[in-house]
């Protein structure tokens, strides 16, 4: 046979991982309340499920967002031509004014600079094309999104260096962290091209502080080396402080801003993952127009784009959208990790993300990754519960799990707390600490006048969602 | 703090900065100058008419009738909300099975149900350009080479080229045998790249092929096949035009060959499809890469997360392609429009003593230029091109664009106006060819427009037999500044 690429035959899809295993336990095994009470629960996927009851509503109000309505139906064909790179006008203010909202309006986007791509994958994969070539490298601090190995290395030939963070300090990004992955690069002959940040973390859930930036920052410009912000879970803050994205520290440090980039998607902000909406945010002139002429390899379909144009343009919608996300987020969190914390599971402290960061190294028989999987293993087979192990995500240390919340239903949600308390007690595990005595790391600032005063069970019962399919799911015939 | 502002262009990649991009073609030139003064009919009757852009856009009113009695297809109606959070989150690159589906069977109806698409080998990619350049990145390594027969689309250097880093070498193809792939243009190219190093991955058909809008035979497809099976080397075939034959001879799609080829190693197969063309939307990013080599495909679905068909279009789509009567008169009632719009271009030049190369699909005719060349050189086409432009005020493609062997062929295309434009665009033409004409003293070119000039006064006929399109304005080029 005619041999193939090396792209085709390597393994650097990355699917091999073991965060995709959890998802074909799921998939042989699927959650469901009354079909299959003891399937797997799939808590292994970033999706923001809470408020398509919003949506869905706005929609109605407003037929005219699709093409094919009768208020919309004239726009059909001037919508099902167009291929301009450029996207449509509208769609690009809609997005860029989005993009400032969901920072406080603290910052302008300019529509000009708003491009395109085939989701958060196809704009990470863009932005590499143009920052480097084959074999230079990205540092990327550690625990990262699992994706970043296939997205920015596959098909580029581009390498990433890790930057060890650790527990100690939250693992936060520090200088001399930076400093060290650096050096060793150099040392190792690796041309490091950038910095990946992803601010909010995925998969811890936090994000970074002002000063924190701006050391990232002076480091960048110190090195000339470019800063990529992924930004795609903006607008899933759900607790103060308040998100401070780099759009906002290039105004306050001295820069030089062709090094500055920014990656956003609605995927995690909106819930629409399936829209294929990424946006590649350059400051560097050059990098815009050559992100825009390779968007044509993954254009946001015109139909997705008008939707998103009218969606997003429609001020008291987002305003009121945003604020009911983050609502809702910040209740499902809460009892999330209260609950949690009560059968003595500990989070790492978050207020972002679709995720927590859990703490099961007192579980491992062991300190090592091995005893990680052995855990991991425990949880999918016994507990049925597809949560993501730590080393899928290179984290330095072993017995972290990211665990999904916003994917499911408030069922689902009771069930999986269910058979976590029923996995601590029969593991003798459980102190089951006094219902008052909270875990120190899932200490909640009680500074939110707004929701605090309410009882645990009062929060929003969210519509009935299944557990959700994952992207590898086998089409069923 | 001061930094260093190294040489911007170091800061970025190679890939950043060359111009495999190929926006600097003069295929592009012409959208600029149309961009700058388009034709209005009424605000702007002597701006340039938009000739270079081939878009379908016949049949939208079928479409938007479907549509109107369908409102279930959207997730945006009361008849679909119900679906809107399924869809939007969707992301499985293995994309909604209905969809899948009624894609398989669509090009399975457009081969004319002389093949079973398979709807598990469906493979989405983000339009036509995400898929050929896939499947590149599939079956080769930077360096590599593919050959193309020319003349060629001119956005294949960037599609096949620009990030995946492959060559491209074209295969000669020429009008003394109305450039059909010979076997010995085939081999000559084969034969060329390895003098010249090249390390050849395949060759990349269009069928039907854009420029030339014609089909290829059973006779020279089964060379194809039994080509790259002696040399074992891949065989692409874009398909992106297959419904738009409108004239004998049917489309025959390769897998209806292969069919009949027991000899021929099928891991050696690739489709790409899109409904760009055949649909005449664009837009909506809808691009198909069907291979036969399960590794391919398995690789190329894994790929298809850089450029997955929005799950709001997949299910509209899925909708819209499983209605059997919806697309049987559709696919009948474009054939029909393209070809009385083919056919009243063709004759409206015909009359003025312009040929074109006889063709039976595209949406465009390949016209051929070569007696009103000053000079028969890429200096004389390139001459009479810009005088087309600028003068005639037509945008129309040179064939050098294309990388075509002999210069004096233009594309032009026809399916992307309404039926005033089309009458506006022959009158220019018409006037152009006459006076040019009257400008040679040449005896040997009057000759030649004596032979073939028809002084019948049936064309006035010809407009009447045309369906009424509905009204359109010359269109937008991708290249187009957003408007603010």
């Amino acid at each position: 046979m005619a041999a193939i690429s090396k792209i085709a035959t390597g393994n650097g899809h990355g699917e091999n991982s073991a965060y995709f295993d959890g998802w074909k336990a799921y998939e042989t095994n699927p959650f469901h309340p009354t079909d299959r009470p003891d399937g797997v629960i799939q808590m292994g996927l970033a999706e923001n499920q809470l408020c398509f009851d919003f949506i869905e509503k706005w929609l109605m109000e407003h037929p005219e967002a699709s093409i094919c309505t009768a208020e919309g139906v004239s726009k059909f064909k001037e919508t099902a031509l167009f291929q301009d790179y450029h996207g449509i006008p509208e769609f690009r203010q809609a997005v860029a004014k989005f993009m400032g909202k969901v920072r406080g309006d603290r910052v302008k986007f300019d529509p000009d600079r708003i491009v395109m791509s085939g989701g958060a994958t196809g704009a990470h994969e863009m932005v590499a094309f143009c920052l480097a070539d084959p074999g230079e490298a990205f540092l990327v601090p550690t625990p990262y999104y699992p994706g970043f190995d296939r997205d920015l290395r596959w098909r580029t030939g581009v390498e990433l260096v890790p930057v060890v963070c650790d527990s100690a300090n939250d693992f936060k990004v520090t200088i001399d962290s930076l400093q060290s992955a650096y050096h060793k690069a150099q040392e190792a002959n690796i041309k490091i091209k950038g910095l990946l940040i992803t601010n909010p973390s995925n998969p811890l859930g936090t994000f970074k502080d002002k000063d924190t930036l701006k050391n990232i920052i002076n480091f960048v410009n110190e090195k000339n080396i470019h800063l990529i912000g992924d930004e795609i879970y903006a607008a899933t803050v759900f607790m103060e402080p308040e998100f401070v994205s780099i759009s906002e520290v290039i105004e306050e440090v001295e820069c030089n801003r062709d090094l500055i980039h920014i990656v956003y998607s609605l995927s995690k902000d909106m819930g629409f993952p399936g829209f294929r909406v990424g946006i590649v945010y350059s400051y560097n002139d050059t990098v815009t127009s050559c992100a825009r002429k390779m968007s044509s390899f993954g254009l946001v379909s015109s139909q997705t784009q008008h939707l998103i144009a009218t969606m997003l343009s429609n001020d008291e919608f987002i305003d009121n959208f945003v604020a009911e996300s983050r609502e809702r987020l910040f209740k499902r969190h809460k009892y999330f990790t209260w609950t949690l914390s009560q059968i003595g599971i500990c989070s790492l402290k978050s207020n972002a993300g679709l995720f927590i960061w859990m703490d099961l190294r007192k579980l491992l028989k062991e300190k090592t990754f091995e005893a990680e999987m052995d855990l991991w293993r425990v949880i999918i087979d016994e507990v049925k519960l597809n949560v993501s192990p730590g080393s899928s995500f290179h984290c330095h240390e072993p017995g972290w799990f990211r665990v999904c919340f916003a994917n499911m239903d408030d069922y689902s949600m009771e069930i999986a707390l269910s058979r976590i308390r029923n996995f601590m007690v029969k593991n003798n595990e459980t102190m089951v600490p006094p219902r008052n005595k909270l875990c120190r790391r899932t200490s909640l600032k009680l500074s939110l006048s707004r929701s605090l005063s309410r009882k645990m069970d009062d929060f929003i019962m969210s519509p009935s969602i299944m557990s959700p399919q994952s992207p590898l799911v086998q089409a069923r015939t | 703090m001061e930094f260093k502002r190294k040489n911007k262009t170091q800061l970025l990649s190679k890939i950043a900065t060359n111009d495999r991009h190929g926006e600097n073609s003069p295929y592009f030139d012409g959208w600029k100058a149309y961009d700058n003064n388009s034709f209005h009919p009424t605000q702007n009757p002597n701006g340039v008419i938009q000739m270079g852009l081939a878009e379908n856009k016949l049949c939208f009113d079928l479409i938007k009738k479907w549509i109107m009695e369908n409102p279930e297809a959207s997730i945006c109606t009361a008849g679909g909300v119900d679906k809107f959070k399924d869809v939007a989150i969707f992301q499985d690159y293995h994309g909604l099975k209905e969809f899948r589906e009624a894609i398989a069977k669509f090009m399975g109806r457009v081969g004319g149900n002389k093949v079973i698409f398979d709807a598990n080998r469906i493979v989405m990619s983000s339009g036509a350009t995400g898929a050929n350049e896939k499947i590149m990145f599939c079956l080769a390594d930077p360096g590599d080479t593919f050959l193309v027969p020319s003349p060629y689309y001119p956005g294949f250097a960037r599609d096949l080229r620009w990030r995946t880093g492959l060559e491209i070498v074209p295969v000669d193809c020429k009008s003394s045998n109305n450039f059909r792939i010979t076997r010995a243009a085939m081999e000559d190219a084969y034969e060329k790249a390895q003098k010249w190093n090249l390390n050849v991955k395949g060759i990349i058909i269009a069928n039907p092929s854009n420029p030339l809008g014609t089909t290829l035979d059973i006779a020279t497809m089964r060379s194809l096949v039994a080509f790259v099976n002696e040399k074992n080397i891949h065989l692409v075939c874009d398909e992106i035009y297959a419904a738009t034959v409108f004239d004998s001879p049917r489309f025959v799609s390769v897998a209806e060959v292969i069919q009949d080829m027991d000899c021929c190693n099928r891991d050696l197969i690739h489709i790409v499809y899109s409904l760009s063309k055949d649909m005449g939307i664009p837009g909506f990013r809808v691009g198909i890469v069907y291979s036969f080599n399960d590794d391919v495909m398995l690789c190329a679905r894994k790929m298809s997360s850089f450029g997955l068909v929005s799950s709001q279009t997949q299910y509209l789509l899925a909708s819209m392609l499983s209605d059997d009567g919806f697309v049987g008169n559709f696919l009948r009632e474009s054939s029909k429009r393209l070809a009385k719009r083919h056919y009243v271009f063709t004759k409206g030049l015909e009359q003025v003593g312009i040929s074109c190369l006889t063709s039976n699909a595209g949406l465009f005719f390949w016209m051929d230029m070569r007696p009103l060349l000053k000079e028969q050189s890429f200096e004389g086409e390139i001459e009479l091109w810009r005088v087309i432009l600028n003068e005639v005020k037509l945008n129309v493609s040179p064939g050098s664009s294309f990388q075509c062997f002999e210069p004096g062929w233009f594309r032009v295309c026809f399916a992307n106006m309404d039926d005033e434009t089309v009458e506006v665009a022959l009158n220019r033409i018409r006037a152009f060819v006459l006076d040019r004409e009257n400008q040679e003293s040449n005896r040997s070119k009057l000759c030649w427009r004596k032979k073939h000039l028809r002084l019948s006064s049936s064309s006035t006929r010809l407009y009447d037999e045309t369906i009424m399109s509905p009204c359109m304005i010359s269109p937008h080029s991708p290249l187009v500044r957003a408007k603010t």
